[in-house]
């Protein structure tokens, strides 16, 4: 049984929606676990063993905006404030985002049969993701 | 999917589905827990006012933190578990087996984060 399921090939496979959405909530996951990982050695390298207690450690690592740390004991904000960490927030707002909005959409889509508001679903939380990632962007290059 | 279901509710809810029926809930009620948190987070710093100064306290506060940091941590180390069987299938086999490696990581990590959070809250 295991066998013949590999010997399909990629196109009789169905490649649809259901499926890249499928795959990105994999690959995206990832993703966040890699930033995670990055900003967690950034913040280390830039002295936070010894500034930081560990909720603030963890606000910065689950995203590398500013505002995460200006009430703990760093001394210098200037180089947690630098366009690298601008654009790791960003790229993690991204993911977090699409990740996460799609999960709602999965979790409401296995409760709902009405084809057509699965649609209408499908477009709205489309227009929240971009709506989100907008909103996002504008905070962390203004903090 | 649809409706029209082959059990009825009550047969439904007496469902065993055990250990992976249980991470299965779990991971989509921490799911929207996250999604719920993340994007009044990002709004509220957005619009600000009054109402964001009300969400920050309310962020602050141990017992919200005690929520928010189990749906983080249970999210992310069972999303990893997923992930690996999903991207390696051979391994589904020791899927069990894999649930229980997921709560021997996710409960001494689990308990720092509420060991650190209560003794902040309620040491000073």
């Amino acid at each position: 049984m295991a066998e013949k399921h590999r010997t399909i090939p990629l196109a009789k496979r169905g490649f649809d929606f259901e499926t890249v959405m499928w795959t990105f909530t994999r690959v995206s996951a990832l993703a966040m676990y890699i930033l995670v990982l990055i900003s967690l050695v950034g913040a280390l390298v830039m002295g936070a063993r010894t500034q930081m207690n560990l909720a603030d450690l963890m606000r910065w690592v689950f995203t590398p905006n500013v505002s995460h740390v200006t009430n703990t004991n760093v001394p210098d904000i200037e180089p947690w404030m630098t366009v690298f960490w601008k654009v790791t927030a960003c790229i993690m707002l991204f993911f977090a985002t699409s990740h996460g909005l799609h999960g709602l959409l999965s979790v409401l889509e296995d409760y709902l049969a009405i084809l057509w508001l699965r649609r209408t679903l499908r477009v709205l939380v489309l227009l929240l993701v971009l709506f989100m990632i907008y909103v996002g962007i504008y905070v962390v290059w203004t903090s | 999917m649809g409706l029209k279901r082959n059990v009825g509710l009550m047969t439904g809810l007496r469902y065993q589905g055990k250990g992976p029926m249980l991470t299965f809930v779990l991971h989509r009620v921490s799911g929207l827990g996250i999604v719920l948190f993340v994007s009044v987070h990002i709004l509220s710093s957005y619009f600000g006012g009054d109402l964001g100064i009300f969400l920050n306290t309310v962020y602050e506060h141990w017992a919200f933190q005690l929520v928010i940091f189990f749906c983080a941590l249970f999210h992310a180390i069972n999303g990893l578990r997923i992930v690996v069987l999903d991207l390696w299938p051979k391994l589904i086999e020791h899927q069990r087996e894999a649930i229980w490696v997921e709560w021997a990581v996710f409960l001494p990590v689990y308990a720092i984060a509420v060991i650190v959070i209560l003794s902040t809250a309620l040491g000073g």
